[in-house]
């Protein structure tokens, strides 16, 4: 299920434009030229104007991100996949990080391309202080906004992405969060009592809306936000 | 001595250990009346007692002077030990004042003494003295210990603070206080220029380590945090070797006259020595790494090549003019790397925690001898020089601070924001350097010696003491406006959840900003560095040789352990779960809140924690094999069932939870060597033989572990040192005794000692007889549901 909101990155030409173009140029260096592919005599600056503006990183965070894509990418494939994230270091011995990494490759894909990566990249750019009033209404919502941020935290939870934390979705959060000298009761009486606390409707289970009503009061701009992703 | 028993009354420890001292100046002071007149009769006292026959042989004599100074520095180190221990005893006294504090006053009080008693300070500290024993030690620590990434990640801006930044403030405050004392009324019309950049240098020389504690406390950001550190660093260095050419300049000033070509040679020398320092560091890194390639038959000098190599190329930088220190934190930051990779695990720890030591009482003594000085009528007050060091050096710190850092936002992917740079700016305090500087100026060319001393004191004591104590609450209110209000546990587990998530999405952008240049490094570091530096039969793996130092082996077995004990009993409790009362009441959710507080993973940090007078047990190591373990076992796990993990599959949801415990105790009681529960289930894994081995009893302890260890060295288990949430196994039979065990029930506790096929039916009898006598026995048909399927029948109760 494709979250709503999310804005299909493969539809906007410039981005496909960039795609091919990338894979040109990625041969190109490896043909020992060692031409960046963002270069901007071969890639057209509104190709990465339209990637800029999409995410709404700057360029230089987008060029930035796209050296760190292809440092993770080991073996020159142009994409990443799940090992790849895995080689991590930090990343293996954070409690969430197999979560993290799926995050990265939503509906089973295999792959993860640049315009992926950025997309999940873009949901911790800091929150801009200009007024969000002054937005055009046409435009989707951003994807730093505080409910796709929200958005992005449950997903972490849910599942099986059926809107819903169960009990037991809030219970597998808990065991990797937790350290093994909790015991198991504890832990359920505990995923217990966060689904009861969070519950409005009674259904046994934390919707989306009870998740942000929950977490009304956090600053979740500031605690979702990246500093280095402007 | 009876000193520990007082461990508990700090006051009164204090007061014995200060008339312990007493009596030996006392003693000293006696030996030398009484002595004076057979003064010489001593001197020679081993050769008097075969050439002169005629002297009779004392039965009981007293020879003070010739241990008094390794005496008195040993109780010296001593009386400050215990003044630590004293000092860390009340808990909530390290987080009031720094470690420092307590050093000076020390020192003060010892200085009270002697001075009081009308002794001479015992001559502890002159110029070779400090820059050949103390200050090594105190800079290699500081190199050593350096987060090497965050440093690297942040060098531009490091390099651009310490260095500009020691620099405006050594002549920004000399030349306004050469100002100052142009002023007639002030009487201090005496003072050259030379003079006063050469005070401006040393008093320059900031020590914002004390700070660092504060700040890991408070959380502040990374780039924060190596800004100070790194001034820590290279500060020193910066400083001594500014104060050693104006000494230079001082020295010719006395016979001619400085000429323009003399400056500039300074100024080139400045960049030479710094350069020169650094580049001898590296290549003795590089050798010091490079041999303890050769050292894994003979490891206990590990430790000895490491320290040996740092202080070689202090000692050979010192030896062409160079600086040392610069060599000396280089060496330490290029060979750390390749040595910790080579060296045992034990060499490890032991460099750690010599190092550690080594500076801990390099400085203590630098500091004792401050409080020791402090008192006494080496002083000269001039109230004029005295405020105005103080007020230029807090303006020139805010100017340098503001001004640098202006620039340097330019260039950064994201800027200090002001608040960063307050921080920055109160953290500038003195200590040890700027005072064994000024204690070290020559009488000969500073006729006023006294007063730069009397200034430095005042300025170390006004920073340590005032701002020292006052950052901790400065840093909490300009960092995070805390709110007292309770937060759910809804929200307690969310707020976690992000950092986590925060934290990981970090690492996946990472934080480098020049990755062409890193990247070039890494390329060279493999195809060349690695391969020359370190030993051939080392991991390839990525994550095995990061966690190399972690002992997987020992931990996943324990975690196997958990598995099969849990898989047993999760099902009932499904049931159970459905009866429970639904209504909790308020403590029982505050204690709920408790347990996930405490026991929730914290966020990594990429900053170890760093304390200069200690050693702190990572938890976070512990952590990091913790999840590492579990997670390898879930992959096992959904191997073993014969299906690879599935996209949305969530890893780590098998149920590993093991290790009981009640509400009331969230922590650990204590280790319990005796009772060791190991069995292997995991009959598919092809490395590890299946093999159960079940311990309970105390005295056969012993043989059982020769055995097992003989048998099974994959099983090898160092019982005593377990990590401490590995081990609750007293805990937990306690509780069954108690009759308040509730889910134990159903696990297989360590109270058989054999499973094996052939004897299975003899168990149940064997068990009550055979309490004091072990066996082992190996399973080597690898049958799973064997295990699981008995594991009820094993148990007692």
């Amino acid at each position: 299920m494709v979250l709503e909101g999310w804005p299909e990155v493969q539809g906007i030409p410039g981005w496909n434009f960039h795609q091919r173009h990338h894979r040109v140029h990625k041969d190109v260096d490896q043909a020992g030229r060692g031409l960046c592919p963002v270069d901007r005599l071969r890639c057209p600056n509104y190709t990465w104007d339209l990637g800029s503006r999409y995410s709404q990183l700057s360029q230089a965070s987008l060029l930035r991100l796209y050296h760190r894509f292809r440092a993770l990418d080991r073996n020159k494939k142009g994409y990443l996949s799940r090992v790849d994230l895995q080689q991590i270091g930090a990343l293996a011995v954070n409690p969430l990080g197999e979560r993290i990494i799926d995050s990265f490759f939503p509906d089973g894909n295999l792959r993860l391309d640049f315009p992926g990566f950025v997309r999940v990249l873009a949901h911790f750019r800091p929150v801009d202080d200009e007024d969000p009033g002054m937005r055009d209404p046409k435009e989707p919502e951003p994807l730093n906004s505080r409910m796709n941020k929200l958005r992005f935290a449950f997903q972490l939870y849910d599942l099986d992405r059926d809107g819903k934390i169960s009990r037991h979705e809030m219970l597998q959060v808990l065991r990797l969060m937790v350290g093994v000298q909790v015991t198991e009761e504890q832990l359920e009486s505990i995923a217990d009592r966060t689904v009861q606390e969070a519950d409005e409707d009674g259904d046994g289970a934390v919707s989306f809306l009870e998740f942000t009503k929950s977490l009304e009061k956090m600053d979740v701009e500031q605690k979702m936000s990246i500093r280095i992703l402007k | 001595m009876g000193f520990p028993m007082f461990v508990p009354f700090s006051p009164w420890k204090w007061l014995l250990l200060l008339v312990a001292l007493e009596c030996s100046e006392a003693s000293s002071d006696l030996n030398e009346s009484t002595n004076s007149t057979a003064q010489h009769e001593t001197n020679v006292r081993f050769a008097a007692a075969s050439s002169e026959p005629d002297e009779k042989i004392s039965v009981f004599a007293l020879d003070y002077d010739y241990v008094q100074i390794p005496y008195e520095v040993t109780l010296w180190i001593l009386l400050a030990s215990l003044a630590k221990i004293g000092f860390h005893l009340y808990h909530r006294l390290p987080g009031l004042m720094p470690e420092s504090c307590l050093l000076i006053i020390v020192g003060a009080l010892v200085g009270a003494i002697i001075f009081g008693t009308d002794h001479k300070s015992p001559p502890v500290m002159d110029s070779s003295i400090y820059f050949l024993y103390l200050l090594p030690p105190i800079v290699l620590e500081g190199g050593y210990f350096m987060p090497t990434r965050p440093f690297f990640e942040n060098i531009g801006s490091i390099l651009w603070w310490a260095g500009l930044g020691a620099l405006i403030n050594a002549f920004g405050i000399g030349l306004s206080l050469y100002l100052i004392c142009q002023i007639k009324a002030f009487g201090l019309s005496d003072v050259n220029l030379l003079q006063n950049l050469l005070f401006g240098s040393l008093i320059s020389a900031v020590d914002p380590v004390a700070v660092l504690a504060v700040f890991e406390e408070a959380r502040v950001n990374e780039p924060l945090y190596m800004m100070i550190f790194g001034e820590a660093l290279l500060n020193d260095g910066i400083s001594v070797v500014l104060y050693n050419i104006l000494i230079a300049f001082t020295k010719m000033h006395k016979f001619e006259d400085i000429e323009p070509v003399d400056i500039l040679a300074g100024c080139a020398r400045f960049v030479i020595v710094g350069v020169g320092g650094v580049f001898f560091g590296v290549i003795f890194g590089f050798i010091s790494a490079f041999i303890t390639r050769f050292t894994q038959n003979i490891s206990a000098i590990e430790p000895l090549i490491v320290f040996m190599f740092s202080y070689l190329s202090y000692l050979a930088a010192e030896t062409l003019y160079l600086s040392g220190i610069l060599a000396i934190t280089a060496c330490a930051v290029t060979m750390k790397k390749y040595v910790e990779e080579n060296v045992s695990q034990t060499s490890y720890t032991t460099i750690k925690y010599f190092m550690k030591m080594l500076s801990s009482v390099s400085e203590t003594l630098i500091f004792i001898f401050m409080g020791v000085s402090t008192i006494g009528k080496n002083h000269e007050w001039n109230w004029a020089f005295i405020c105005f060091t103080l007020v230029f050096c807090q303006i020139w710190r805010a100017i340098s601070v503001f001004a640098l850092f202006y620039v340097s936002n330019q260039f950064r992917t994201f800027p200090f924001s002001i608040k960063d740079q307050c921080i920055i700016f109160y953290s500038g305090v003195r200590g040890a350097g700027s005072f064994s500087l000024a204690f070290l100026l020559p009488l000969s060319l500073f006729p006023r010696k006294k007063m730069f001393v009397t200034a430095t004191l005042v300025v170390i004591y006004f920073t340590v003491f005032i701002q020292g104590i006052t950052i901790g609450p400065l840093v909490r209110y300009l960092d995070v406006k805390k709110t007292n209000k309770k937060e759910s546990i809804n929200e307690e587990l969310h707020i976690r959840l992000m950092d986590h998530l925060k934290a990981g999405i970090e690492d996946v952008c990472g934080q480098w900003s020049h990755y062409q240049v890193r990247d070039k490094f890494k390329k060279f570091d493999h195809r060349y560095l690695r391969k020359v530096l370190i030993r051939k039969n080392q991991p390839k793996s990525s994550i095995v040789s990061l966690y190399k130092k972690l002992e997987m082996k020992q931990a996943i077995e324990m975690v196997e352990t958990g598995i099969l004990s849990t898989t047993a009993f999760s099902i009932p409790h499904q049931a159970q779960r459905i009866h429970r009362i639904k209504r909790l009441s308020p403590e029982d959710v505050e204690s709920m809140r408790d347990i996930l507080t405490r026991n929730m993973y914290q966020v990594r940090q990429r900053t170890l924690s760093y304390n200069k007078y200690n050693l702190k047990p990572q938890t976070s190591e512990k952590q990091a094999k913790e999840i590492l373990i579990r997670r390898q076992n879930t992959l096992r796990e959904s191997m073993r069932k014969g299906h690879s993990l599935p996209w949305g599959k969530p890893a780590g949801t098998k149920n590993i939870r093991y290790l009981s415990f009640p509400y009331g105790r969230p922590e650990p009681a204590g280790r319990d060597p005796w009772v060791a529960e190991l069995p292997d289930n995991d009959s598919s894994d092809s490395e590890l033989p299946s093999i159960m081995f079940k311990a309970h009893s105390r005295t056969g302890i012993l043989q059982e572990r020769r055995l097992t260890q003989e048998i099974i060295p994959m099983k090898s288990l160092p019982r005593g040192g377990q990590p401490s949430h590995f081990s609750y196994q007293r805990n937990t039979s306690q509780e069954e005794h108690d009759g308040r065990g509730r889910r134990e029930v159903l696990r297989p506790k360590p109270l058989f000692h054999v499973v094996d096929e052939e004897f299975e039916s003899e168990e149940e009898s064997e068990e009550e007889a055979s309490a004091s006598r072990s066996r082992w026995s190996g399973d080597h048909r690898p049958n799973r549901q064997h295990h699981r399927a008995h594991s009820p029948l094993l148990q007692r109760k």
